[in-house]
Protein backbone atom coordinates (compact mmCIF):
# COMPACT_ATOMS: atom_id res chain seq x y z
CA UNK A 1 0.00 0.00 0.00
CA UNK A 2 1.24 3.47 -0.81
CA UNK A 3 2.09 6.04 1.80
CA UNK A 4 -0.17 9.05 2.21
CA UNK A 5 1.84 10.90 4.82
CA UNK A 6 5.60 10.60 5.23
CA UNK A 7 7.63 12.05 8.09
CA UNK A 8 11.34 12.29 7.31
CA UNK A 9 13.56 12.95 10.35
CA UNK A 10 11.13 15.53 11.71
CA UNK A 11 12.06 17.72 14.69
CA UNK A 12 9.88 20.21 16.49
CA UNK A 13 11.64 22.70 18.75
CA UNK A 14 10.50 25.80 20.61
CA UNK A 15 13.74 27.62 21.32
CA UNK A 16 15.58 25.51 23.90
CA UNK A 17 12.78 23.04 24.30
CA UNK A 18 12.68 20.00 22.07
CA UNK A 19 9.20 18.55 21.73
CA UNK A 20 9.70 15.96 18.99
CA UNK A 21 12.95 14.55 17.69
CA UNK A 22 13.88 12.19 14.86
CA UNK A 23 10.35 11.23 13.92
CA UNK A 24 10.62 9.09 10.80
CA UNK A 25 7.58 7.14 9.75
CA UNK A 26 5.09 6.68 6.98
CA UNK A 27 1.33 6.45 7.18
CA UNK A 28 -0.04 3.92 4.71
CA UNK A 29 -3.19 4.57 2.74
CA UNK A 30 -6.37 3.24 4.39
CA UNK A 31 -4.63 2.59 7.71
CA UNK A 32 -6.12 3.56 11.07
CA UNK A 33 -3.24 4.76 13.21
CA UNK A 34 -3.79 5.28 16.94
CA UNK A 35 -1.32 7.49 18.77
CA UNK A 36 -0.90 7.03 22.52
CA UNK A 37 1.58 8.29 25.08
CA UNK A 38 1.80 10.22 28.34
CA UNK A 39 0.72 13.87 28.53
CA UNK A 40 3.30 16.15 27.06
CA UNK A 41 4.89 13.45 24.93
CA UNK A 42 4.12 15.37 21.79
CA UNK A 43 1.07 13.45 20.55
CA UNK A 44 -0.89 16.59 19.86
CA UNK A 45 2.18 18.36 18.49
CA UNK A 46 2.57 15.48 16.06
CA UNK A 47 -1.03 15.91 14.99
CA UNK A 48 -0.58 19.67 14.60
CA UNK A 49 2.38 18.97 12.30
CA UNK A 50 0.30 16.60 10.20
CA UNK A 51 -2.45 19.23 10.13
CA UNK A 52 -0.06 21.92 8.95
CA UNK A 53 -0.94 24.12 11.92
CA UNK A 54 2.78 24.15 12.73
CA UNK A 55 5.86 23.62 10.60
CA UNK A 56 8.66 21.27 11.70
CA UNK A 57 11.89 22.99 12.73
CA UNK A 58 13.91 20.31 10.95
CA UNK A 59 13.10 17.53 8.53
CA UNK A 60 10.16 17.43 6.18
CA UNK A 61 6.65 16.09 5.89
CA UNK A 62 5.29 14.80 2.61
CA UNK A 63 1.65 14.41 1.63
CA UNK A 64 1.32 12.07 -1.34
CA UNK A 65 5.01 12.62 -2.04
CA UNK A 66 4.73 16.42 -2.12
CA UNK A 67 6.02 18.69 0.68
CA UNK A 68 3.22 19.72 3.03
CA UNK A 69 2.51 23.46 3.04
CA UNK A 70 2.63 24.91 6.58
CA UNK A 71 -1.05 25.80 6.50
CA UNK A 72 -4.24 23.83 7.02
CA UNK A 73 -5.96 22.79 3.82
CA UNK A 74 -8.95 20.80 2.66
CA UNK A 75 -6.83 17.69 1.99
CA UNK A 76 -6.67 17.06 5.76
CA UNK A 77 -9.86 16.87 7.81
CA UNK A 78 -9.89 17.28 11.56
CA UNK A 79 -12.14 16.59 14.54
CA UNK A 80 -11.14 18.06 17.89
CA UNK A 81 -12.39 17.11 21.33
CA UNK A 82 -14.48 20.30 21.49
CA UNK A 83 -15.38 23.42 19.47
CA UNK A 84 -15.21 21.56 16.17
CA UNK A 85 -18.56 22.77 14.88
CA UNK A 86 -19.85 26.28 14.21
CA UNK A 87 -22.38 27.29 16.89
CA UNK A 88 -24.16 29.77 14.60
CA UNK A 89 -25.03 27.27 11.88
CA UNK A 90 -27.60 24.47 11.89
CA UNK A 91 -26.34 20.90 11.49
CA UNK A 92 -27.16 21.00 7.79
CA UNK A 93 -25.39 24.33 7.21
CA UNK A 94 -22.39 23.10 9.21
CA UNK A 95 -22.01 20.15 6.84
CA UNK A 96 -22.64 22.29 3.74
CA UNK A 97 -19.87 24.70 4.79
CA UNK A 98 -17.08 22.93 2.86
CA UNK A 99 -19.20 22.79 -0.30
CA UNK A 100 -20.11 26.47 0.01
CA UNK A 101 -16.47 27.51 0.45
CA UNK A 102 -15.42 25.50 -2.59
CA UNK A 103 -18.39 26.55 -4.74
CA UNK A 104 -18.51 30.30 -4.15
CA UNK A 105 -15.20 32.04 -3.61
CA UNK A 106 -16.60 35.46 -2.76
CA UNK A 107 -19.97 34.96 -1.07
CA UNK A 108 -19.35 31.42 0.31
CA UNK A 109 -23.06 30.82 -0.34
CA UNK A 110 -24.63 28.63 -2.99
CA UNK A 111 -27.81 29.25 -4.94
CA UNK A 112 -30.16 27.29 -7.19
CA UNK A 113 -29.13 23.86 -8.39
CA UNK A 114 -25.71 23.92 -6.75
CA UNK A 115 -27.40 24.66 -3.43
CA UNK A 116 -29.91 21.84 -3.87
CA UNK A 117 -27.13 19.39 -4.66
CA UNK A 118 -25.15 20.51 -1.61
CA UNK A 119 -28.23 20.14 0.59
CA UNK A 120 -28.87 16.63 -0.76
CA UNK A 121 -25.27 15.61 -0.23
CA UNK A 122 -25.15 17.07 3.28
CA UNK A 123 -28.47 15.45 4.21
CA UNK A 124 -27.15 12.06 3.08
CA UNK A 125 -23.94 12.58 5.05
CA UNK A 126 -25.87 13.51 8.18
CA UNK A 127 -28.13 10.48 7.80
CA UNK A 128 -25.02 8.33 7.55
CA UNK A 129 -23.69 9.53 10.92
CA UNK A 130 -27.14 9.14 12.49
CA UNK A 131 -28.22 12.77 12.55
CA UNK A 132 -30.96 12.44 9.91
CA UNK A 133 -33.54 13.78 12.37
CA UNK A 134 -31.54 16.81 13.52
CA UNK A 135 -30.88 18.59 10.24
CA UNK A 136 -32.09 21.97 11.48
CA UNK A 137 -30.87 21.81 15.06
CA UNK A 138 -28.14 24.14 16.26
CA UNK A 139 -25.08 22.56 17.92
CA UNK A 140 -26.13 23.88 21.34
CA UNK A 141 -29.29 21.76 21.03
CA UNK A 142 -27.27 18.58 20.37
CA UNK A 143 -25.69 16.33 22.99
CA UNK A 144 -21.90 15.94 23.16
CA UNK A 145 -21.96 12.69 21.16
CA UNK A 146 -24.21 14.19 18.50
CA UNK A 147 -21.93 17.22 18.20
CA UNK A 148 -19.00 14.89 17.52
CA UNK A 149 -21.04 13.01 14.91
CA UNK A 150 -21.74 16.36 13.30
CA UNK A 151 -18.06 17.30 13.39
CA UNK A 152 -17.18 14.00 11.67
CA UNK A 153 -19.83 14.48 8.96
CA UNK A 154 -18.64 18.05 8.43
CA UNK A 155 -15.04 16.88 7.95
CA UNK A 156 -15.90 13.89 5.72
CA UNK A 157 -17.91 15.86 3.16
CA UNK A 158 -14.69 17.63 2.12
CA UNK A 159 -13.27 14.16 1.21
CA UNK A 160 -9.94 14.62 3.00
CA UNK A 161 -6.92 12.43 2.16
CA UNK A 162 -6.27 12.02 5.88
CA UNK A 163 -8.71 12.38 8.76
CA UNK A 164 -7.06 13.63 11.93
CA UNK A 165 -8.82 12.99 15.23
CA UNK A 166 -7.56 14.74 18.38
CA UNK A 167 -9.06 12.83 21.32
CA UNK A 168 -12.43 12.97 19.59
CA UNK A 169 -14.27 10.80 22.12
CA UNK A 170 -12.41 11.93 25.25
CA UNK A 171 -15.28 14.01 26.63
CA UNK A 172 -18.04 11.42 26.02
CA UNK A 173 -19.73 8.92 28.33
CA UNK A 174 -18.51 5.31 28.04
CA UNK A 175 -21.75 4.03 26.43
CA UNK A 176 -21.79 6.82 23.85
CA UNK A 177 -18.12 6.22 23.19
CA UNK A 178 -18.84 2.58 22.18
CA UNK A 179 -21.44 3.82 19.65
CA UNK A 180 -18.94 6.33 18.30
CA UNK A 181 -16.32 3.56 17.93
CA UNK A 182 -18.73 1.54 15.79
CA UNK A 183 -19.55 4.64 13.74
CA UNK A 184 -15.97 5.67 13.04
CA UNK A 185 -14.97 2.09 12.08
CA UNK A 186 -17.92 1.85 9.69
CA UNK A 187 -17.10 5.19 8.09
CA UNK A 188 -13.43 4.23 7.87
CA UNK A 189 -14.34 1.11 5.89
CA UNK A 190 -17.09 2.62 3.74
CA UNK A 191 -15.20 5.79 2.79
CA UNK A 192 -11.77 4.09 2.52
CA UNK A 193 -10.34 6.64 4.96
CA UNK A 194 -6.86 7.07 6.28
CA UNK A 195 -7.15 8.01 9.96
CA UNK A 196 -4.69 9.39 12.51
CA UNK A 197 -6.20 9.38 15.98
CA UNK A 198 -4.62 10.74 19.16
CA UNK A 199 -6.12 9.21 22.30
CA UNK A 200 -5.52 8.89 26.01
CA UNK A 201 -7.44 5.63 26.12
CA UNK A 202 -5.23 2.59 25.42
CA UNK A 203 -8.18 0.24 25.01
CA UNK A 204 -9.64 2.58 22.41
CA UNK A 205 -6.29 2.69 20.60
CA UNK A 206 -6.12 -1.11 20.30
CA UNK A 207 -9.82 -1.47 19.50
CA UNK A 208 -9.83 0.89 16.55
CA UNK A 209 -6.30 0.99 15.19
CA UNK A 210 -4.61 -1.12 12.54
CA UNK A 211 -1.40 0.30 13.93
CA UNK A 212 -0.53 1.83 17.29
CA UNK A 213 2.19 4.43 17.75
CA UNK A 214 3.36 5.10 21.31
CA UNK A 215 5.07 8.45 21.75
CA UNK A 216 7.52 9.02 24.59
CA UNK A 217 11.03 10.21 25.25
CA UNK A 218 13.79 7.74 24.65
CA UNK A 219 16.17 9.42 27.07
CA UNK A 220 15.69 11.76 29.98
CA UNK A 221 18.27 14.16 31.35
CA UNK A 222 17.08 14.81 34.90
CA UNK A 223 18.83 18.19 34.95
CA UNK A 224 17.49 19.39 31.61
CA UNK A 225 14.41 17.31 30.82
CA UNK A 226 13.44 19.69 28.03
CA UNK A 227 16.55 18.92 26.00
CA UNK A 228 15.33 15.54 24.80
CA UNK A 229 12.25 15.31 22.62
CA UNK A 230 9.74 12.54 22.24
CA UNK A 231 9.43 10.22 19.30
CA UNK A 232 7.52 7.07 18.35
CA UNK A 233 9.09 4.58 20.76
CA UNK A 234 6.73 1.74 19.84
CA UNK A 235 5.26 1.15 16.42
CA UNK A 236 2.92 -1.83 16.58
CA UNK A 237 1.11 -3.07 13.49
CA UNK A 238 -2.04 -4.90 14.64
CA UNK A 239 -3.24 -8.04 12.85
CA UNK A 240 -6.22 -8.56 15.11
CA UNK A 241 -8.06 -5.77 16.82
CA UNK A 242 -9.56 -5.94 20.26
CA UNK A 243 -13.25 -6.72 19.94
CA UNK A 244 -15.45 -3.66 19.99
CA UNK A 245 -17.25 -4.87 23.10
CA UNK A 246 -14.07 -4.81 25.19
CA UNK A 247 -15.02 -3.13 28.43
CA UNK A 248 -13.39 0.13 29.39
CA UNK A 249 -10.22 -0.44 31.37
CA UNK A 250 -8.90 2.41 33.39
CA UNK A 251 -5.19 2.63 32.86
CA UNK A 252 -4.43 5.72 34.82
CA UNK A 253 -0.68 5.50 34.32
CA UNK A 254 -0.88 6.52 30.71
CA UNK A 255 -1.89 10.07 31.45
CA UNK A 256 0.21 10.66 34.52
CA UNK A 257 3.17 12.87 33.96
CA UNK A 258 5.84 11.11 35.98
CA UNK A 259 8.87 12.48 34.20
CA UNK A 260 7.71 16.06 34.16
CA UNK A 261 8.13 16.38 30.45
CA UNK A 262 5.85 19.38 30.47
CA UNK A 263 8.84 21.34 31.71
CA UNK A 264 8.63 24.89 30.40
CA UNK A 265 12.23 25.93 29.79
CA UNK B 1 -39.65 26.65 52.20
CA UNK B 2 -36.39 28.59 52.04
CA UNK B 3 -36.47 32.10 50.58
CA UNK B 4 -33.81 31.19 47.98
CA UNK B 5 -36.25 28.65 46.51
CA UNK B 6 -39.24 30.97 46.20
CA UNK B 7 -39.55 31.68 42.48
CA UNK B 8 -42.36 33.92 41.18
CA UNK B 9 -44.15 32.66 38.06
CA UNK B 10 -44.05 34.93 34.98
CA UNK B 11 -47.35 36.66 35.73
CA UNK B 12 -46.60 37.45 39.35
CA UNK B 13 -43.08 38.50 38.32
CA UNK B 14 -44.61 41.27 36.17
CA UNK B 15 -46.84 42.33 39.06
CA UNK B 16 -43.88 42.32 41.45
CA UNK B 17 -41.85 44.39 38.99
CA UNK B 18 -44.67 46.95 38.61
CA UNK B 19 -45.13 47.29 42.37
CA UNK B 20 -42.10 49.53 43.17
CA UNK B 21 -42.93 51.78 40.21
CA UNK B 22 -46.53 52.15 41.40
CA UNK B 23 -45.37 52.87 44.94
CA UNK B 24 -43.01 55.56 43.63
CA UNK B 25 -45.89 57.13 41.70
CA UNK B 26 -48.20 57.09 44.71
CA UNK B 27 -45.49 58.54 46.97
CA UNK B 28 -44.93 61.32 44.43
CA UNK B 29 -48.64 62.14 44.25
CA UNK B 30 -48.89 62.35 48.05
CA UNK B 31 -45.76 64.51 48.31
CA UNK B 32 -47.02 66.80 45.54
CA UNK B 33 -50.45 67.09 47.17
CA UNK B 34 -48.83 67.89 50.52
CA UNK B 35 -46.70 70.67 49.03
CA UNK B 36 -49.64 72.14 47.17
CA UNK B 37 -51.72 72.08 50.35
CA UNK B 38 -49.05 74.27 51.98
CA UNK B 39 -48.43 76.49 48.93
CA UNK B 40 -50.87 76.32 45.97
CA UNK B 41 -48.28 78.02 43.69
CA UNK B 42 -45.58 75.34 44.30
CA UNK B 43 -43.46 74.62 41.19
CA UNK B 44 -41.05 71.96 42.50
CA UNK B 45 -43.44 69.00 42.66
CA UNK B 46 -46.18 69.74 40.09
CA UNK B 47 -49.36 67.67 40.27
CA UNK B 48 -50.09 65.20 37.45
CA UNK B 49 -52.90 67.48 36.29
CA UNK B 50 -50.51 70.44 36.06
CA UNK B 51 -48.03 68.32 34.04
CA UNK B 52 -50.74 67.23 31.61
CA UNK B 53 -51.83 70.83 31.27
CA UNK B 54 -48.29 72.07 30.56
CA UNK B 55 -47.52 69.23 28.12
CA UNK B 56 -50.77 69.73 26.26
CA UNK B 57 -49.45 72.94 24.77
CA UNK B 58 -46.25 71.25 23.56
CA UNK B 59 -48.00 68.14 22.27
CA UNK B 60 -50.84 69.52 20.16
CA UNK B 61 -50.38 73.30 19.73
CA UNK B 62 -48.07 74.53 16.99
CA UNK B 63 -45.34 76.86 18.14
CA UNK B 64 -46.07 80.30 16.65
CA UNK B 65 -42.33 80.96 16.16
CA UNK B 66 -41.25 77.77 14.35
CA UNK B 67 -44.63 76.43 13.18
CA UNK B 68 -43.84 73.01 14.69
CA UNK B 69 -45.34 70.80 17.37
CA UNK B 70 -42.51 71.32 19.84
CA UNK B 71 -42.61 67.99 21.67
CA UNK B 72 -42.61 65.91 18.50
CA UNK B 73 -40.02 68.10 16.79
CA UNK B 74 -37.75 67.71 19.84
CA UNK B 75 -38.24 63.94 19.82
CA UNK B 76 -37.54 63.64 16.10
CA UNK B 77 -34.39 65.79 16.31
CA UNK B 78 -32.99 63.85 19.26
CA UNK B 79 -33.80 60.45 17.80
CA UNK B 80 -32.25 61.43 14.49
CA UNK B 81 -28.99 62.44 16.20
CA UNK B 82 -29.00 59.33 18.37
CA UNK B 83 -29.85 56.99 15.50
CA UNK B 84 -27.26 58.52 13.20
CA UNK B 85 -24.60 58.40 15.92
CA UNK B 86 -25.30 54.83 16.97
CA UNK B 87 -25.57 53.71 13.34
CA UNK B 88 -22.14 55.12 12.54
CA UNK B 89 -20.84 53.56 15.79
CA UNK B 90 -22.19 50.12 14.92
CA UNK B 91 -20.87 50.09 11.35
CA UNK B 92 -17.41 51.41 12.16
CA UNK B 93 -17.09 49.20 15.25
CA UNK B 94 -18.07 46.16 13.21
CA UNK B 95 -15.52 46.95 10.53
CA UNK B 96 -12.62 47.92 12.81
CA UNK B 97 -13.44 45.37 15.51
CA UNK B 98 -13.48 42.51 13.00
CA UNK B 99 -10.17 43.60 11.49
CA UNK B 100 -8.50 44.08 14.90
CA UNK B 101 -9.87 40.79 16.20
CA UNK B 102 -9.03 38.69 13.16
CA UNK B 103 -5.66 40.09 12.13
CA UNK B 104 -2.98 40.07 14.86
CA UNK B 105 -0.85 42.56 12.88
CA UNK B 106 -3.69 45.11 12.77
CA UNK B 107 -4.29 44.69 16.50
CA UNK B 108 -0.62 45.33 17.26
CA UNK B 109 -0.70 48.50 15.13
CA UNK B 110 -4.00 50.10 16.16
CA UNK B 111 -4.81 48.50 19.51
CA UNK B 112 -2.94 51.16 21.53
CA UNK B 113 -4.63 53.98 19.59
CA UNK B 114 -8.12 52.62 20.28
CA UNK B 115 -7.28 52.18 23.98
CA UNK B 116 -5.96 55.73 24.19
CA UNK B 117 -9.07 57.22 22.59
CA UNK B 118 -11.23 55.04 24.84
CA UNK B 119 -9.79 56.48 28.07
CA UNK B 120 -10.38 60.14 27.09
CA UNK B 121 -13.64 61.37 28.70
CA UNK B 122 -15.71 62.21 25.59
CA UNK B 123 -17.31 65.28 27.18
CA UNK B 124 -13.81 66.75 27.51
CA UNK B 125 -13.58 66.58 23.72
CA UNK B 126 -16.87 68.42 23.21
CA UNK B 127 -15.24 71.90 22.99
CA UNK B 128 -12.86 70.58 20.34
CA UNK B 129 -15.78 69.08 18.40
CA UNK B 130 -17.70 72.37 18.56
CA UNK B 131 -14.61 74.23 17.32
CA UNK B 132 -13.89 71.76 14.54
CA UNK B 133 -17.42 70.91 13.37
CA UNK B 134 -19.25 74.09 14.40
CA UNK B 135 -22.42 74.14 16.48
CA UNK B 136 -24.53 72.13 14.03
CA UNK B 137 -25.62 68.52 13.95
CA UNK B 138 -22.18 67.10 13.09
CA UNK B 139 -20.61 67.90 16.44
CA UNK B 140 -23.47 66.27 18.36
CA UNK B 141 -23.37 63.10 16.29
CA UNK B 142 -19.56 63.08 16.47
CA UNK B 143 -19.69 63.20 20.29
CA UNK B 144 -21.84 60.06 20.39
CA UNK B 145 -19.57 58.35 17.88
CA UNK B 146 -16.38 59.24 19.76
CA UNK B 147 -17.91 58.28 23.09
CA UNK B 148 -19.31 54.90 22.14
CA UNK B 149 -17.21 53.52 19.28
CA UNK B 150 -13.95 52.77 21.16
CA UNK B 151 -15.83 50.67 23.71
CA UNK B 152 -17.65 48.77 20.97
CA UNK B 153 -14.44 48.23 18.99
CA UNK B 154 -12.58 46.83 21.98
CA UNK B 155 -15.47 44.60 22.98
CA UNK B 156 -15.89 43.22 19.47
CA UNK B 157 -12.16 42.78 18.80
CA UNK B 158 -11.80 40.82 22.05
CA UNK B 159 -14.79 38.67 21.17
CA UNK B 160 -13.54 37.87 17.66
CA UNK B 161 -10.01 37.19 18.90
CA UNK B 162 -11.40 34.81 21.54
CA UNK B 163 -13.23 32.58 19.06
CA UNK B 164 -11.95 29.04 19.72
CA UNK B 165 -8.79 28.28 17.77
CA UNK B 166 -10.36 24.93 16.87
CA UNK B 167 -13.11 26.66 14.86
CA UNK B 168 -10.61 28.67 12.83
CA UNK B 169 -8.51 25.56 12.10
CA UNK B 170 -11.60 23.54 11.24
CA UNK B 171 -12.81 26.18 8.78
CA UNK B 172 -9.42 26.14 7.07
CA UNK B 173 -9.47 22.35 6.75
CA UNK B 174 -12.88 22.78 5.09
CA UNK B 175 -11.24 24.99 2.48
CA UNK B 176 -12.17 28.47 3.77
CA UNK B 177 -10.00 31.40 2.67
CA UNK B 178 -9.28 34.35 5.00
CA UNK B 179 -12.17 36.25 3.44
CA UNK B 180 -14.57 33.30 3.73
CA UNK B 181 -13.46 32.79 7.33
CA UNK B 182 -14.24 36.41 8.16
CA UNK B 183 -17.56 36.36 6.30
CA UNK B 184 -18.94 33.01 7.39
CA UNK B 185 -17.32 32.29 10.77
CA UNK B 186 -16.28 35.55 12.45
CA UNK B 187 -18.96 37.99 11.23
CA UNK B 188 -22.07 35.97 12.18
CA UNK B 189 -20.65 35.35 15.64
CA UNK B 190 -19.69 39.03 16.03
CA UNK B 191 -23.17 40.41 15.20
CA UNK B 192 -25.06 39.30 18.34
CA UNK B 193 -22.16 40.58 20.40
CA UNK B 194 -22.39 43.93 18.59
CA UNK B 195 -26.08 44.19 19.48
CA UNK B 196 -25.33 43.35 23.12
CA UNK B 197 -22.64 46.06 23.08
CA UNK B 198 -25.07 48.57 21.55
CA UNK B 199 -27.62 47.85 24.28
CA UNK B 200 -25.00 48.57 26.92
CA UNK B 201 -24.00 51.76 25.05
CA UNK B 202 -27.51 53.21 24.95
CA UNK B 203 -27.07 54.79 28.40
CA UNK B 204 -23.80 56.59 27.61
CA UNK B 205 -25.11 57.57 24.16
CA UNK B 206 -28.10 59.37 25.75
CA UNK B 207 -25.75 61.12 28.19
CA UNK B 208 -23.62 62.46 25.32
CA UNK B 209 -26.70 63.48 23.33
CA UNK B 210 -28.30 65.42 26.21
CA UNK B 211 -24.97 67.06 27.07
CA UNK B 212 -24.37 68.24 23.52
CA UNK B 213 -27.96 69.49 23.20
CA UNK B 214 -27.78 71.27 26.56
CA UNK B 215 -24.69 73.22 25.57
CA UNK B 216 -25.44 74.31 22.02
CA UNK B 217 -28.67 73.55 20.21
CA UNK B 218 -32.02 75.05 19.25
CA UNK B 219 -34.09 71.88 19.27
CA UNK B 220 -34.06 68.50 20.97
CA UNK B 221 -35.21 66.82 24.17
CA UNK B 222 -32.04 67.78 26.06
CA UNK B 223 -32.21 71.36 24.78
CA UNK B 224 -35.82 71.69 25.95
CA UNK B 225 -35.31 70.51 29.53
CA UNK B 226 -32.27 72.75 29.98
CA UNK B 227 -34.21 75.66 28.46
CA UNK B 228 -37.30 75.39 30.69
CA UNK B 229 -35.07 74.83 33.76
CA UNK B 230 -34.63 78.63 33.73
CA UNK B 231 -38.34 79.01 34.52
CA UNK B 232 -38.31 76.18 37.07
CA UNK B 233 -40.80 74.38 34.82
CA UNK B 234 -40.77 71.01 36.55
CA UNK B 235 -44.15 70.35 34.93
CA UNK B 236 -42.31 70.04 31.60
CA UNK B 237 -39.00 68.63 32.78
CA UNK B 238 -40.54 65.62 34.54
CA UNK B 239 -42.67 64.44 31.57
CA UNK B 240 -39.67 64.94 29.25
CA UNK B 241 -37.42 62.83 31.50
CA UNK B 242 -40.12 60.13 31.70
CA UNK B 243 -40.42 60.21 27.89
CA UNK B 244 -36.62 59.88 27.50
CA UNK B 245 -36.55 56.84 29.77
CA UNK B 246 -39.48 55.31 27.90
CA UNK B 247 -37.65 55.79 24.58
CA UNK B 248 -34.50 54.23 26.04
CA UNK B 249 -36.45 51.21 27.31
CA UNK B 250 -38.18 50.74 23.94
CA UNK B 251 -34.83 50.86 22.11
CA UNK B 252 -33.31 48.35 24.51
CA UNK B 253 -36.23 45.93 24.13
CA UNK B 254 -36.22 46.37 20.34
CA UNK B 255 -32.50 45.52 20.13
CA UNK B 256 -32.99 42.49 22.37
CA UNK B 257 -35.90 41.25 20.24
CA UNK B 258 -33.90 41.82 17.06
CA UNK B 259 -31.04 39.75 18.46
CA UNK B 260 -33.40 36.96 19.60
CA UNK B 261 -35.12 36.81 16.21
CA UNK B 262 -32.06 37.09 14.00
CA UNK B 263 -29.56 35.17 16.13
CA UNK B 264 -31.66 32.58 17.94
CA UNK B 265 -28.58 30.33 18.27
CA UNK B 266 -26.85 32.89 20.49
CA UNK B 267 -29.72 32.93 22.99
CA UNK B 268 -29.93 29.21 23.66
CA UNK B 269 -28.88 28.02 27.07
CA UNK B 270 -25.56 26.30 26.85
CA UNK B 271 -25.27 22.99 28.55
Amino acid sequence: MSEVLTFEDVWLEYGEKIVLERVTLGIAERSFVSIVGPSGAGKSSFLRLALGQEAPSRGRILLDGKPLPPECGPDRGVVFQRYSVFPHLTALRNVMFARECAGARFTARLFGGARRRAIEEATAMLAEVGLGDSLHAYPAQLSGGMQQRLAIAQALIARPRVLLLDEPFGALDPGIRQDMHRLILRLWEEHALTVLMVTHDITEAFKLGTRVLAFDKRRIDPHAPHRFGATAVYDLPLKTKLPLETPEVSISGITIDRISNNYQG
Amino acid sequence: MRWVNVRPNPRSAILLGALPLLIALVVYCFASAARHAANPADKVLPTPAAMMDAMHGLLVDTDPLSGQLIFWADTAASLERLGLGLGICALSALLVGMVLGALPAARATFGALVTTVAVIPPIALLPILFIVFGLGETAKVALIVIGVTPFLIRDLADHVAALPREQIIKAQTLGASSWQLALRVALPQALPRLIAGLRLSLGPAWVYLISAEAIASDIGLGYRIFLVRRYLSMDIIIPYVAWISLLAIVMDVALLQLSRRAFAWAHQDHR
